[in-house]
């Protein structure tokens, strides 16, 4: 007698392989390894590649291979050779120059194929693998101000041009605050307001004699608009800067409504690292010298006294420097800039980025397009980045400043405080030019709320002794189980042990980021999955012990058992989805670990076990008793 | 072998009046010392600076923080770190310090002028109190989502009474083992609380497999005394409950002396939730039971309602 259906046996037999194929990646060693990726304009070729190589060979630095993938190129040095990898990176560091990134790296030595069917080892998180975290808060304050100085200079602009007059105009505690001489100038005033500034609302305040109040508040969710604009935007001139640093796999996240989690793996000068984040740009608009041939300047160093050489952000099509000759006078500068976004030029419908400036910025625009209608001008885009240098064992501190310019358009007509920059090549180009817009102009201040550095040997540390924890914990269950129930303790500890593979595998294929919570999780999951054998193994003794057939006791043992296991992981089941959705960092992974872990073990501690027991015990019809703890293998002997 | 008698019928509810008075004086002492004593919160919580010292010959705590009032450091903790001369130090940064190598080198200045043989062990830590705070608030937010999802799915798998018990047992073992943190002053990081969180979920386990068994009793037995099911159904799953709570607590002892003092506070959580959930679940879920009056008309109602969900295989 059999009542268990081939179609679960499949089922065992097909999870139980797909559980090994995707848990394997898990055992490869990773390699010492150097990527280089492109800065703008240059590219990753067969050149680069024969170059690195040269410059290997050169040096006598033993690589295993060098491979181009999608956007980088990847050094593979042999395994343990950790001195050769910084010799490397010096030597490519020196050779490639600016144009290129050169970052250590770790590389997988997972087969392609497994790679190609998603079969990859599990990423580690910052504490196994050593690097520095940061948590970054914008300014919650700084981005209302900057909400309300706009619409301020928006509503003196809407009174003047309605010829109300008011007495003053200011900031008040949630907005705009306006006074006004009389109740007529205020109802004029307010509606005006509504029709033209529709961001803000409008309420009467306290009046007394001559003095009418009229408060302007900042819709909340255009605030909250605003907060998540600095933030993607911070994140995306983040991102640009961290490359900069030459970090292979950098964590740029958005976490909350105003905080941004920066990881940098490999990293432990966090001295270096934050000076990079805390860069400020700045923007200037500037003329664009006709007169003189750019190229000619830069060739002869000839370069008129009004003027001044910059070279574009994007580098020419041979890779060189693009030179372009600006006057020297700025038109209007980047804290005069109101916003600046992305959207397809209503007329043509092609790719245009619209400018908004504030009254003052647009008086200075007003003045010069007059004069300057069909005339090219320019966007320069300013980065700070204070340096520390050693110098004769003294701090010396000084400033990096970089100079490129972003943007070149002709002035196709007067404008003053809005405008659009049409004629960029793609939504794409837009959208960058409008981020680099808004970063050199608009970006709230974020601070560093969260600091922490991880050691790389307290990283290997930490995995050395979380896998020592695993395997003595499993072991130790194992042990005990064989002890107590003695066959069917050994198939539980079969089933455990699967399911320590299949919950691997699942992490791994779905890309769970190991941590120490996570590996915590692992350990406790294998603790709680044999609550189920035991479950299984207590109701077949008490079968057992009723006077059950053993095959009966089987069978029921089972039946019965299942239901409270159903119950007892649901309820787990909630207590690790609340864990997973409601905590963050550490508590997430260890909810995500725990969860994954009580499905995988409802599986192998169920159906695995009863597939095997039923194998062992199917077509034994003259079975005494069962291996299930002493006093049960023979129960008729026994009773 | 058995670890229990399978035919043991101990009188569990006999002790309900004794069980249920320590309960409560625990819990009682367990919220007094919170409200006293309260937490050792670490730097996930508290924010601040977290400042690792190594001084290469033996020094007292006390050294240590006088060496810091001297600079100017009055608030700060001052604990060591195993052994004679590591100490790490959790002081909040001065209104017009951001930084946290700011912080250390203050630190380290001030030290050092007491003892010169201090060095900084590593890169100081830096969490702002804001983010603490919110964590704090997390944890609470996710504690109750928990119970609130525990209490609906045994309310509607089995019966609102069964519910109220689940959720009075965890409640007093997440105060009492939170309780055990505050008797001893130790450090309350972000694994502790990932582990109290997990305990909750040992201990629902643990009180569910009881529940099913009150249930199935109830429904298979035709005079069903409320008394005898409640002590036979802990008897009937007691060599189960001592098997599990073993086999888990035995991974968690591995946890606790291997895996290192990254998850040292997650291992010491588990293992005093598991003793206390273990026990809550024969002490004070069972009574609160028997005095909630459940009777095996409650039960039979849901089986009527849905008979399908009673016993699937």
């Amino acid at each position: 007698m059999n009542d268990f259906p081939r179609w679960k046996y499949a089922l065992v037999v097909v999870v139980l392989l797909l559980g090994i194929l995707y848990g394997v990646p898990n055992l490869f060693v990773q390699q010492p390894a150097v990527q280089v990726t492109a800065n703008r304009g240059a590219t990753v070729d067969q050149a680069l590649k024969e170059r690195v190589q040269g410059v290997l060979e050169k040096d006598k630095i033993a690589f295993q291979s060098v491979e181009i993938n999608k956007d980088h190129l990847l050094v593979r040095l042999p395994v343990g050779a950790s001195d050769d990898q910084n010799k490397a990176l010096e030597a490519m560091k020196t050779d490639l120059g600016d144009q290129y990134v050169v970052a250590p790296n770790l590389a997988s030595t997972v087969p392609s194929w497994m790679l190609a069917i998603g079969a990859r080892e599990m990423p580690k998180g910052l504490d196994l693998q050593g690097g520095v975290h940061f948590l970054m808060e914008v300014d919650d304050k700084d981005v209302l101000d900057k909400q309300v100085q706009r619409y301020t200079d928006d509503i003196r602009g809407v009174l003047r041009e309605k010829n109300i007059r008011y007495q003053s105009i200011g900031r008040g505690p949630n907005g705009v605050v306006v006074q006004l001489r009389s109740a007529d100038d205020r109802d004029a005033a307010r509606s005006a307001i509504q029709v033209k500034v529709p961001d803000v609302v409008v309420s009467d305040g306290a009046s007394t004699g001559d003095s009418f109040t009229l408060n302007a508040s900042v819709k909340p969710e255009k605030v909250r608009e605003a907060a998540l604009n600095t933030i993607r935007q911070n994140q995306a001139t983040l991102s640009n800067r961290i490359n900069a640093l030459g970090v292979a796999e950098p964590l740029i996240q958005q976490q909350g409504e105003s905080r941004i989690v920066v990881e940098l793996p490999g990293v432990q000068d966090t001295a270096a690292a934050k000076r990079v984040l805390g860069a400020q740009a700045t923007l200037e608009y500037h003329a664009v010298d006709q007169d003189a041939n750019a190229n000619d300047a830069m060739r002869s160093g000839n370069i008129p006294p009004d003027d001044k050489l910059y070279y574009r952000r994007e580098l020419g099509p041979g890779g060189q420097k693009v030179p372009v000759l600006l006057k020297k006078k700025i038109i209007v500068s980047g804290d005069e800039m109101v916003d600046a976004s992305s959207a397809p030029d209503p007329q043509s419908g092609t790719p245009a980025v619209s400018v908004q400036l504030n009254a003052t910025g647009g008086r200075k625009m007003l003045d010069f397009t007059t004069q300057n209608v069909g005339k090219p001008m320019a966007v320069l885009y300013i980065e700070r980045t204070p340096e520390v240098k050693v110098v004769d064992g003294k701090e010396v501190r000084s400033t990096k400043v970089t100079e490129e310019v972003i943007s070149v358009a002709n002035i196709n007509g007067v404008f003053s405080n809005r405008f659009q920059t049409t004629g960029l090549g793609s939504n794409k180009e837009a959208s960058e030019l409008a981020l680099l817009l808004r970063s050199g102009s608009l970006s709230a201040p974020i601070d560093i709320v969260e600091e922490r550095v991880i050691g790389p040997s307290l990283g290997a540390d930490n995995i050395k002794k979380g896998v020592f924890a695993v395997l003595i914990g499993l072991a130790a269950v194992l042990v005990f189980m064989a002890f107590y129930y003695w066959l069917f303790g050994l198939i539980a500890d079969i089933a455990l042990f699967f399911n320590l593979v299949l919950l691997l595998a699942i992490m791994s294929a779905i890309g769970v980021t190991l941590t120490m919570p996570g590996i915590a999780g692992i350990v406790l999951t294998l603790g709680m999955a044999i609550d189920a054998n035991v479950l299984v193994c207590e109701r077949i003794r008490e079968e057992l012990r009723h006077g059950s057939t053993p095959l009966a006791a089987i069978r029921a043992g089972y039946d019965k058992a299942w239901a409270t296991i159903l119950d007892a992981n649901v309820t787990h089941l909630l207590a690790a989805l609340a864990l997973m959705t409601l905590g963050s960092g550490a508590i997430r992974g260890f909810g995500v670990t725990l969860f994954i872990g009580i499905l995988t073990s409802m599986f192998t501690s169920v159906t695995v076990t009863h597939a095997i027991t039923n194998l062992i015990h199917s077509g034994r019809k003259k079975l005494k008793g069962l291996s299930i703890g002493s006093g049960y293998s023979d129960r008729t002997a026994a009773a | 072998m058995e670890l229990f008698n399978p035919n043991s019928n101990i009188d569990f509810l006999s002790w309900r009046k004794v069980s249920m008075v320590i309960s409560a004086i625990l819990v009682i002492g367990s919220l007094v010392l919170l409200g006293t004593r309260g937490l050792n919160y670490a730097l996930d919580f508290t924010g601040g600076v977290l400042v690792e010292v190594t001084y290469k010959d033996a020094v007292q705590v006390d050294q240590v923080r006088s060496a810091l009032e001297a600079g100017g450091f009055e608030h700060a903790q001052v604990q060591s770190l195993g052994g004679t001369r590591d100490v790490a130090i959790r002081l909040q940064p001065r209104a017009d310090q951001k930084d946290a190598e700011q912080v250390g080198k203050t630190v380290m200045d001030a030290l050092q002028k007491a003892r010169s043989d201090a060095t900084l062990k590593r890169h100081p830590d830096l969490v702002g109190s804001s983010v603490g705070a919110e964590l704090r608030s997390d944890g609470i937010v996710a504690a109750v989502f928990v119970m609130i999802g525990i209490m609906i799915y045994i309310g509607i798998r089995f019966e609102k009474r069964f519910a109220i018990a689940a959720i009075a047992s965890e409640i007093h073992d997440t105060i009492l083992t939170v309780g055990f943190f505050s008797l001893t002053q130790m450090e309350f990081d972000l694994t502790v609380l990932a582990a109290l969180l997990a305990v909750i979920g040992y201990s629902i386990n643990d009180k569910v497999v009881v529940f099913d068994r009150v249930r199935e009793l109830f429904r298979l037995t035709r005079k069903a005394e409320p008394y005898t099911i409640l002590n036979n159904a802990v008897n009937q799953t007691l060599s189960r409950t001592i098997m599990t709570s073993l086999t888990t607590a035995l991974t968690m002892f591995a946890l606790y002396f291997v895996g290192g003092p990254a998850v040292h506070g997650f291992g010491l959580t588990m293992l005093v939730g598991i003793v206390i959930g273990t026990l809550s679940s024969i002490f004070f879920a069972n009574p609160i039971l028997y005095w909630l009056g459940v009777s095996k008309t409650d039960l039979m109602q849901v089986t009527k309602e849905n008979p399908e969900l009673a016993r699937r295989p």
